[in-house]
């Protein structure tokens, strides 16, 4: 697994990837702290918080692209599926990679909150409990991306398909407004993404939601580990 | 040493392997013959567990593959046939990926520098391998499978994009592997297994069409009464001066090698040796035999015979039969 994980590191910046997502996320997060924040002389750092929920939406699947689909294109699983790994650990080595990669963006967002503590008092509780909340938003994005491209040989596709699926778990709550029957439409807003995601900006820390996030991303890291399992035998 | 009992990998309703049964010992060099598409990758893929076979089992030094896949992969060197390499990596940081992914337990430095010597790619250690050319690709996809000295060495077509000093490079080293490894490699090249293999398993459609050694192969279909001789004397008259020994069915003129020397194609009834005979009737014409040699069948012929069986021999009479008009119309 650690050799999965430091190739995969390594790969990022090799392939320049990590240097975008990076760019990309220090750029919209540096907008949005100056427009929320720093516009209006505020120490309330939430509403850049909430904002990166979208920011996530494009650049996460960027991430996640070619985790799985360049090393089927590449014929280089022949070399990962046929080592003495399971197929648990080279799935999770990838998703801790990325992981990584996505961890030094959040981190850029503590720096604001330094930055902004010379100047007025930080409530430190609710950036990091925003911290939290939006690594493990993350994490959960980060499998879907990879289920998604480990699904297609093709990195646009596995872009372009992540990007669908997490819209969709955005939308779910939007959804789940216009279904008429009850019990459907209570299962699709208890499911949706920006729900479980908001309280975190408000500074509410609740457990459910932090199980919430922990369990998506298992089930789409299991689900991962399925199709390349299903592959052997189809 | 690897046992594989009643393969079967099924697409559909098509077999990719039908019912493969065979084991190689240590110290065995194991070669897979077919044509295109006969399964020999297909095979290979089951063995190293990328693919699941349908049903059947496949032993890796007792490992299987299916209920203990990691131990059995342990065991396995894998090269396939499109070397698995991170073209953005060097063959450096290629390498000792490959190490830590396998887990070796062996002194890092020394044993990759001994790979790369036996490969020969040291010269390319740090260069990156998208800049490398095809050659030194497939050693270092070769390299690769030897990361960890695993006891098992599976080979899909090895020799693939080399050029001819290469390959035999590549084939004194799999010779010299195969001694303290169990080694399959496969190949549609004949002359390639026949150099290398002490054993040979012919595969086409998913079938095992011969296991035998390459000698034993080839004996068992060499044909004593086809001779080709290569005469000095006047065409026509050899011809029928040969048409009158007894035994002989036909005889073909082939081709001029040299001014008024033909090469004929001779065949006799089954079990007749006509050879002393034939010296003694053209030396009593004054003319020579320069060169004959009994038409043994070559791997190729066998190959041809044992995959498409029965109409090969309808085949090449059928070609015999055509150069005979031709040769009777160019007469004309």
């Amino acid at each position: 697994m650690t050799a999965i994980l430091k190739r995969e590191v390594r790969a990022y910046f090799d392939s320049l990837i990590g240097y975008i997502f990076l760019t990309a996320f220090f750029a919209a997060s540096g907008v949005l702290f100056s427009v929320t924040s720093l516009q209006f002389g505020s120490t309330d750092m939430s509403g850049m918080y909430a904002s990166l929920f979208y920011i996530l939406l494009v650049l996460i699947p960027i991430l996640t692209m070619r985790t799985l689909s360049e090393e089927k294109r590449q014929k280089t699983d022949q070399l990962l599926l046929t080592a003495p790994i399971s197929l648990s650990a080279l799935v999770i080595g990838k998703f801790l990679a990325a992981m990584i990669i996505y961890g030094l963006g959040v981190l850029m967002t503590l720096v604001y909150a330094i930055v902004i503590s010379f100047f007025g008092a930080v409530s430190w509780l609710t950036v990091i409990g925003n911290v939290v909340g939006l690594l493990l938003l993350g994490a959960a994005y980060v499998a879907v991306g990879m289920f998604v491209s480990s699904l297609t040989e093709n990195q646009v596709i596995a872009a372009i398909g992540g990007f669908a699926a997490m819209l969709v778990l955005y939308l779910i709550g939007t959804i789940a407004q216009i279904v008429p029957i009850n019990w459907i439409a209570n299962i699709l807003a208890g499911l949706s993404f920006s729900a479980r995601y908001n309280p975190f900006t408000y500074g509410v820390f609740d457990f459910s939601n932090v199980l919430f996030f922990i369990s998506a991303t298992v089930v789409f890291l299991f689900l991962t580990v399925r199709v390349l399992e299903r592959r052997r035998w189809s | 040493m690897i046992e594989v009992k009643n393969l079967v990998k099924s697409y559909g309703d098509k077999h990719a392997v039908a019912g493969i049964s065979f084991k190689a010992n240590d110290g065995e060099i194991l070669g897979f013959l077919g044509p295109n598409g006969a399964g020999k990758s297909t095979t290979m893929n089951i063995l190293t567990g990328y693919l699941s076979s349908t049903s059947g089992e496949a032993y890796i030094n007792g490992h299987d593959i299916l209920e203990d896949p990691i131990a059995a992969k342990k065991e396995i060197g894998y090269l396939p046939e499109f070397p698995p390499l991170y073209l953005d990596m060097t063959v450096r940081e290629y390498l000792y990926f490959v190490y830590e992914l396998r887990g070796c337990k062996l002194p890092r430095n020394t044993h990759l520098k001994e790979i790369c010597e036996l490969v020969k790619i040291d010269n390319v250690f740090d260069r990156r391998i998208n800049n490398l050319s095809k050659g030194y690709k497939q050693r270092v996809g070769l390299a690769q499978a030897l990361v960890g000295n695993p006891n098992v060495l599976i080979l899909d077509e090895p020799t693939v994009g080399l050029d001819p000093k290469q390959i035999i490079e590549i084939r004194t080293l799999i010779k010299k592997l195969g001694k303290n490894h169990t080694v399959i490699l496969s190949s549609h090249i004949l002359s390639e297994v026949q150099a290398v293999c002490d054993r040979i398993i012919v595969i086409n459609q998913g079938k095992i069409v011969a296991d035998d050694t390459a000698d034993n192969l080839s004996r068992q279909l060499t044909a004593d009464h086809k001779l080709i001789a290569r005469i000095d004397g006047p065409k026509d008259e050899v011809i029928k001066l040969v048409q009158t020994i007894p035994g002989v069915v036909s005889i073909v003129a082939d081709l001029q090698r040299e001014k008024g020397v033909w090469e004929y194609n001779i065949e006799a009834v089954e079990g007749t040796d006509i050879r002393r005979e034939l010296n003694r009737r053209l030396m009593s014409r004054n003319w020579y035999i320069l060169g004959l040699r009994s038409s043994e069948l070559s791997l190729e012929d066998i190959f041809l015979k044992l995959t498409m069986g029965e109409s090969v021999t309808e085949f090449l009479a059928d070609k015999a039969s055509d150069l005979e008009e031709n040769y009777e119309e160019a007469e004309k």
